[in-house]
C-alpha cells in the first residue's frame, strides 16, 4: 500500500457523522434498570390490555434464565442491563398526537434536519413514513390513503389497541420470545415500532417506511415491527435509523417479524446508519437485531436488503423460514465497517418446503481497524425436495489493519438439495485506483467509485428512491469530508 | 517547450530502469519510441503518468510549464495527460458513463470550465463511440469488465477521444490487436490529432507506424534513447531488429 492510499485512509477514519446532533426536549423517563415494575410501567404507558402485559412478563421470566448468545465474532464489555433506561418519551406523549399540529415543533424540526419531512406534501412522493423517536411513534403519514385499500400501517402500540386479533395471532409467531436472550429482552420491554397488514390481493401502491431515531442518553431502543402480507399481496418496506453522537454505548435490540401468506411478497430494505462511535472506538450503538421472515404460504417470497454502515457493534441475521412449497428467500447485504466498528452479520435460510429457493449476496467492506464477519446458515430439512441455495460472499479490505471473515454453515438432510457457494476476499486494487486517477478522478472519488461498484449487485435491489441515497451513504462512510 | 525530459534516471526495487534519459516533445508533434522488451518503455509511460512505485533518482520533467513532479496522478490527468494502458484493468460494477463523466468534469473544473451536464455528456459519448465503431451495448457494461483485448484497446481510445488530452501516451496499444482493430484504433488517433496536441507512441513493432505517421522515431535501449530520427529508423528496425543499437 503506497503512502497516498494510507493518507486517504487516514482521512476516511476521521469520518464525520452528520446525524450526530441531539434534540433538546423534555423527556419522560422512569428509573434505569430492568425489572417487573418497568415492564408494568411501559405497558401502562401504552395503555395495553392485560394479555399484552402477561405476554411481556412471560418473556421477562424467560430472559432472566437466559445467557447472551456467544457465537459472534464480537468483542465488547459486558452489557449492564440495570444501567439502561427502558423508556423515554417526549413529555406529554401519553397519547400519540392526532396530527402534526399536536407534535412539538422541535420534533418536526429534528426530522427535517434528518431529511425526513413529516408534512405529507413534502414527503418523498410515493413513500409513507412512520417515525419513531426513542420509545414512541411520532407520526405516520399517508394513513388515510392506505386505509382506503384496507392496508393497516400504524405503530405497533396502536395495533395492539385496534387490531388485537392480528397481534395475538402473529406477534412472536416467527420469533418466539424464548428464541434467544435478545428476543426475550425485546419481547419484555419493546416500546414502539411499526405494524403493517396488507389485505388479500392488494399490492401496496407506495413504499412503506419507518424511521427510527434514538435521541435520549443511556436509553435503549427496543422496537418491534410486524408485517403481515395476506394471500397474493405485495409490500415494499424500508427502515432507516440514526442516533446522536455520544461517548457511551447505547443498546438497540429490535425484533422484526415478517409473515408472507400464499403468493404474497414482502420486500424489506434497511439502511442502518446508527452512530458508529468515534475514531478511537468510543461510543456508538450496540445493534442486536433479530429479523426473521416466514414464507408461510405456497409461492410466497421474502427479500431482505440491508445496507449496514453504522453502529459500533452489529449483530444481525435477517433470516427466512421457507415453509411454503416453491417459496423464495433472498438476502442482499452491504456491510461497511470503519475505525473500531465490528459487524457480525449474515442470514439463515431454512428450507422446509419443496422447491424452495434462497439466494444470498453479501458484500463486506472493512476499513481502519474494523472487523467484518459474514455468518450464514443454510439448512435443508428432510422434506425440502429439490430446494436450492446460491450464496455469494465477497469481502473487500481497504488498508491492512482490518479483518474480514466468512463463516458459512450448510446443513442438508435432503440429498436432492442443490447448493452453490462462491466467496472471495480481495484488497482494494492499486491498479484500479491508478487507472481511475489517471483519468482525472481524485483518490477519494476513485475509492468511492470502486467500492460502490463492488456493492452494485446489492444496491440495485433497493427501491429506486433509496438507491441513490444508499450510494451516497456508502461514499460518506468512506469519505472524511462530508458532514 | 511542451514536454521536456531532462537526464531522467529512475529505479524500481533496486533496479535501475531509466538512465539519464532525454526527450523533448513540441506541440503538434507525434513521437514514437521503439525498443526491445524490458528496455524501460513502459516505465517511462508510467513515470510520466505519475505511478508511485518508482524512485526518481535524478532528472527533471517539465510539462506545460509545470514541474511534473509537483503534480499527483489526477492533477497530471486534469492538466491534459492521458495514458492509454497496455493492460487496462477491469473495474466491476462501475459503468463507463458516470466514470467518464466524472473524469471529464474533474478536468473541466481544474481548467475553470463549466461542467458538462448528463444529457450533453451522454450525447457526446454516443457520438464518439459510433465514430470508433463501438457498439452502444458496450457502453452499458462495467469498465473493461469481460472485454476482449481488442475491445479494451478500443475503449481506451474512446476515453482518449472524450477527454481530448494535450499529450496522449499510447503504451503498446497495438499489442494483441488484429489488423481490423489496429485500423480502428489508429483511425481514432489520426482523427484526434491537431496542431495543438502531441502523441507519444510506445511500440515494439513497426506495424503501428504504417498507420500513424510519426514526426520522430526514437530507439530506446537499456533505459536510454540511443538514436533519434525520422520514420526511416522504423524501417531500419523492421529490417535489422534492435541488435545493432545495443
Amino acid at each position: 500500500m503506497n503512502s497516498e492510499t494510507l493518507n486517504t485512509l487516514d482521512s476516511y477514519s476521521k469520518n464525520k457523522y452528520k446525524y450526530g446532533f441531539v434534540t433538546k426536549i423534555d423527556e419522560e423517563k422512569p428509573k434505569k434498570g430492568l425489572n417487573e415494575d418497568i415492564i408494568k410501567f411501559i405497558s401502562l404507558k401504552k395503555n395495553e390490555p392485560e394479555w399484552m402485559l402477561e405476554w411481556r412478563l412471560k418473556a421477562f421470566s424467560k430472559w432472566k434464565k437466559m445467557k447472551e448468545p456467544k457465537w459472534a465474532n464480537l468483542n465488547f464489555p459486558k452489557i449492564d442491563y440495570q444501567d439502561i433506561y427502558y423508556y423515554s418519551a417526549p413529555k406529554g406523549f401519553d397519547k400519540k398526537p392526532k396530527d402534526l399540529s399536536e407534535v412539538d415543533p422541535k420534533l418536526i424540526d429534528t426530522y427535517n434536519k434528518l431529511g425526513i419531512p413529516l408534512e405529507e406534501q413534502k414527503v418523498l412522493a410515493g413513500v409513507a413514513v412512520d417515525v419513531v423517536f426513542d420509545s414512541v411513534s411520532v407520526a405516520t403519514t399517508y394513513k388515510g390513503e392506505l386505509e382506503k385499500l384496507g392496508i393497516i400501517f400504524c405503530s405497533i402500540g396502536e395495533a395492539i389497541q385496534t387490531h388485537p386479533d392480528l397481534i395475538k395471532k402473529y406477534l412472536g409467531s416467527v420469533i418466539p420470545a424464548g428464541d434467544h436472550s435478545f428476543s426475550a429482552l425485546n419481547s419484555a420491554v419493546f416500546t414502539d415500532g411499526s405494524f403493517v397488514y396488507i389485505p388479500e390481493g392488494v399490492k401496496c401502491p407506495m413504499e412503506l417506511s419507518t424511521y427510527f431515531r434514538i435521541n435520549a442518553e443511556n436509553t435503549g431502543q427496543f422496537e418491534r415491527t410486524l408485517i403481515i402480507a395476506d394471500k397474493g399481496s405485495y409490500v415494499s418496506y424500508l427502515e432507516g435509523c440514526t442516533a446522536p453522537k455520544r461517548d457511551d454505548n447505547q443498546l438497540h435490540a429490535a425484533n422484526v417479524e415478517l409473515i408472507a401468506l400464499e403468493d404474497a411478497e414482502i420486500k424489506y430494505s434497511t439502511v442502518q446508519n446508527w452512530y458508529p462511535g468515534d475514531e478511537e472506538g468510543k461510543g456508538g450503538i450496540y445493534n442486536f437485531v433479530t429479523k426473521r421472515g416466514l414464507c408461510a404460504g405456497k409461492n410466497s417470497k421474502i427479500s431482505w436488503t440491508q445496507v449496514e454502515t453504522g453502529s459500533a457493534i452489529t449483530w444481525k441475521y435477517p433470516s427466512c423460514i421457507l415453509k411454503g412449497d416453491n417459496s423464495i428467500g433472498e438476502f442482499y447485504s452491504v456491510a461497511i465497517t470503519n475505525n473500531f466498528q465490528q459487524a457480525d452479520t449474515g442470514t439463515k435460510m431454512t428450507h422446509i418446503g419443496k422447491n424452495t429457493k434462497s439466494k444470498i449476496i453479501s458484500k463486506g467492506i472493512s476499513l481502519g481497524k474494523s472487523q467484518n464477519t459474514y455468518r450464514g446458515e443454510v439448512s435443508f430439512l428432510r422434506k425440502a425436495d429439490k430446494a436450492r441455495n446460491y450464496t455469494q460472499c465477497d469481502s473487500l479490505l481497504v488498508g491492512n489493519q482490518c479483518g474480514a471473515h466468512t463463516v458459512p454453515y450448510i446443513d442438508s438432510k435432503n440429498n436432492t438439495a442443490v447448493i452453490e457457494h462462491e466467496a472471495s476476499t480481495s484488497k482494494i486494487n492499486e491498479d484500479q485506483l491508478y487507472y481511475c486517477r489517471q483519468r482525472g478522478l481524485s483518490h477519494e472519488e476513485a475509492v468511492s467509485l470502486i467500492v460502490n461498484g463492488f456493492c452494485k449487485q446489492v444496491l440495485q435491489e433497493l427501491p429506486m428512491e433509496f438507491a441513490v441515497e444508499a450510494q451516497k451513504l456508502v461514499s460518506i462512510s468512506l469519505e472524511g469530508s462530508v458532514g | 517547450m511542451f514536454l521536456e525530459i531532462k537526464n531522467l534516471s529512475v529505479k524500481i526495487e533496486n533496479k535501475n530502469i531509466l538512465k539519464s534519459l532525454n526527450l523533448n516533445i513540441n506541440k503538434g508533434e507525434v513521437h514514437a519510441i521503439m525498443g526491445p522488451n524490458g528496455c524501460g518503455k513502459s516505465t517511462l509511460a508510467n513515470v510520466l503518468a505519475g505511478k508511485e512505485d518508482y524512485e526518481i533518482l535524478n532528472g527533471k520533467i517539465n510539462f506545460k510549464d509545470n514541474d511534473l513532479f509537483d503534480l499527483n496522478i489526477e492533477e497530471r490527468a486534469q492538466e491534459g495527460m492521458f495514458l492509454a494502458f497496455q493492460y487496462p484493468v477491469e473495474i466491476p460494477g462501475v459503468n463507463i458513463t458516470p466514470f467518464l463523466h466524472s473524469a471529464i468534469n474533474s478536468k473541466r473544473k481544474r481548467m475553470n470550465e463549466e461542467e458538462i451536464d448528463n444529457l450533453s455528456f451522454a450525447k457526446l459519448l454516443k457520438s464518439k463511440a459510433s465514430d470508433l465503431g463501438i457498439n452502444i451495448d458496450m457502453l452499458k457494461r462495467s469498465v473493461n469488465t469481460g472485454f476482449s483485448g481488442g475491445e479494451k484497446k478500443r475503449y481506451e481510445i474512446l476515453q482518449m477521444s472524450i477527454l481530448n488530452p494535450d499529450l496522449a501516451i499510447l503504451d503498446e496499444t497495438d499489442s494483441g490487436l488484429d489488423i481490423d482493430a489496429l485500423k480502428i484504433v489508429t483511425d481514432g488517433v489520426n482523427k484526434l490529432k491537431t496542431k495543438d496536441n502531441s502523441f507519444l507512441i510506445i511500440t515494439h513493432y513497426q506495424k503501428l507506424l504504417d498507420y500513424i505517421k510519426p514526426d520522430y522515431v526514437h530507439v530506446m535501449v537499456n533505459g536510454s534513447i540511443v538514436k533519434s530520427g525520422g520514420s526511416e529508423i522504423a524501417a531500419e528496425i523492421e529490417k535489422d531488429g534492435f541488435q545493432k543499437f545495443q
